[in-house]
């Protein structure tokens, strides 16, 4: 049992950042909230595909070292390049994400003065 | 709350299916990862696999998500809105050089304060220093047209925290983030299509060895890397600064936080 919360630890890790940012999202009131509820779910995403991005304890950074260029490349040296190029977009377009998500927000406090989902959805279904 | 433990047990039996961590055998590590491995400096002449990966072998992709960076800037500019008759009568002084009204020179009220503003007046060129050796560099050590340019955003950003909203705009105007935003992307679709002119396929940069002189196809593939690079660095930097300034001030580009 210890040996399976070691060898899985990263994905619990996952697991538990994805449960506070999913939380966070549906169940606060508050829309910025949310919105930082959405920013922990990515970052859990992100997290989890530079875990296994890992080779052993040992494995290096993604980068040749300087005498690489002459004999054969060992792969088990180097960590996995791949997931961390995926990851570069997805944290790019997180910050979009989040960019657009705050200027709606700005534009829902202008237009109804409040933060909170529970009253601007009374303010909509009042206007009915 | 309830539904939210639930999902997280089931997914935490699901994962003890999942390789353990570190496996060099997993999934993950061993289809096409290894080929990049070996096969990246015979082939790019780019030390750093991620830089290689990410511009050269992936390079459409990098392509389309700096015009999602590109389409989350005008979007911001869009939902804010910007008032656009007091912005062309604030624009048409700001870029002749020669009369230079005094009072402008003095820098406004608003802002963090003297020691501030004098700690950011020195630390901004050394940050842009910086941020455009992560550009060049991000060939041998960790780096990138993306670092760079959020380096270079985030200096901008802090000559409007320290000195106030006005004067980084004087600086770096709303038109201004827009061209230069523009103009990254252009850059990076440029040099796709200036490959197939020269007769290879979108974004194979070896054709590009046929202008440049006195290079073989594998430099070439680093030359073309660097110029894409530049152009997110570019766009990067100016959808930084432009989403800064519009949801710090809520679209109206007068004053900060």
């Amino acid at each position: 049992m210890f040996d399976m919360i070691t060898s899985h630890f990263n994905y619990w890790m996952m697991i538990a950042l994805m449960s506070i940012g999913l939380y966070a999202m549906i169940a606060k009131n508050n829309l910025i909230k949310k919105v930082i509820g959405m920013a922990i779910f990515q970052t859990s995403v992100i997290l989890f595909f530079i875990s296994i991005s890992v080779k052993g304890p040992d494995s290096t950074l993604p980068i040749l070292e300087h005498g690489a260029a002459a004999g054969a490349i060992d792969v088990a040296h180097y960590a996995n390049p791949l997931p961390h190029v995926l990851m570069l977009t997805a944290i790019v377009v997180g910050v979009s994400t989040l960019g657009v998500a705050l200027a709606v927000i700005i534009r829902v406090y202008r237009r109804y003065g409040t933060l909170e989902e529970p009253e601007i959805l009374a303010m909509i279904n009042d206007a009915d | 709350m309830f539904l939210v433990a639930v999902m997280g047990v089931l997914l935490i039996i699901a994962s003890a299916d999942l390789p353990p961590w570190g496996d060099e055998n997993s999934p993950a590590n061993s289809y096409l990862s290894p080929q990049y491995i070996e096969n990246s400096l015979a082939d790019t002449g780019t030390p750093n696999m991620v830089t290689a990966v990410l511009a050269d072998y992936r390079g459409y992709d990098t392509m389309f998500e700096t015009a999602v960076i590109f389409c989350a800037g005008m979007a911001i500019i869009g939902i804010l809105g910007v008032a656009r008759r007091r912005r062309h009568e604030v624009e048409e002084d700001d870029d002749d050089g020669d009369d230079i009204d005094v009072s402008e020179t003095l820098p406004p009220a608003i802002g963090s304060g003297v020691i501030v503003l004098t700690a950011a007046r020195i630390l901004l060129p050394v940050m842009q220093l910086f941020a455009l050796y992560v550009v060049a560099h991000g060939h041998h050590s960790p780096g990138g047209g993306f670092q760079g340019g959020v380096i270079l955003g985030a200096s901008l950003i802090m000559i409007a925290i320290a000195g106030g909203l006005p004067m980084a705009l004087k600086r770096m105007s709303n038109w201004r983030t827009q061209i230069m935003s523009a103009l990254g992307l252009m850059l990076y679709a440029g040099v796709g299509v200036l490959c197939v002119v020269l007769g290879g396929e979108f974004l194979d940069y070896e054709v590009l060895s046929l202008i440049l002189p006195d290079t073989d196809r594998v430099t070439a593939r680093a030359h073309g890397i660097m110029l894409v690079e530049i152009g997110v660095a570019l766009t990067v930097m100016a959808v930084m600064f432009a989403a800064y300034a519009h949801l710090a001030s809520g679209g109206r580009l007068d004053e900060g936080v």
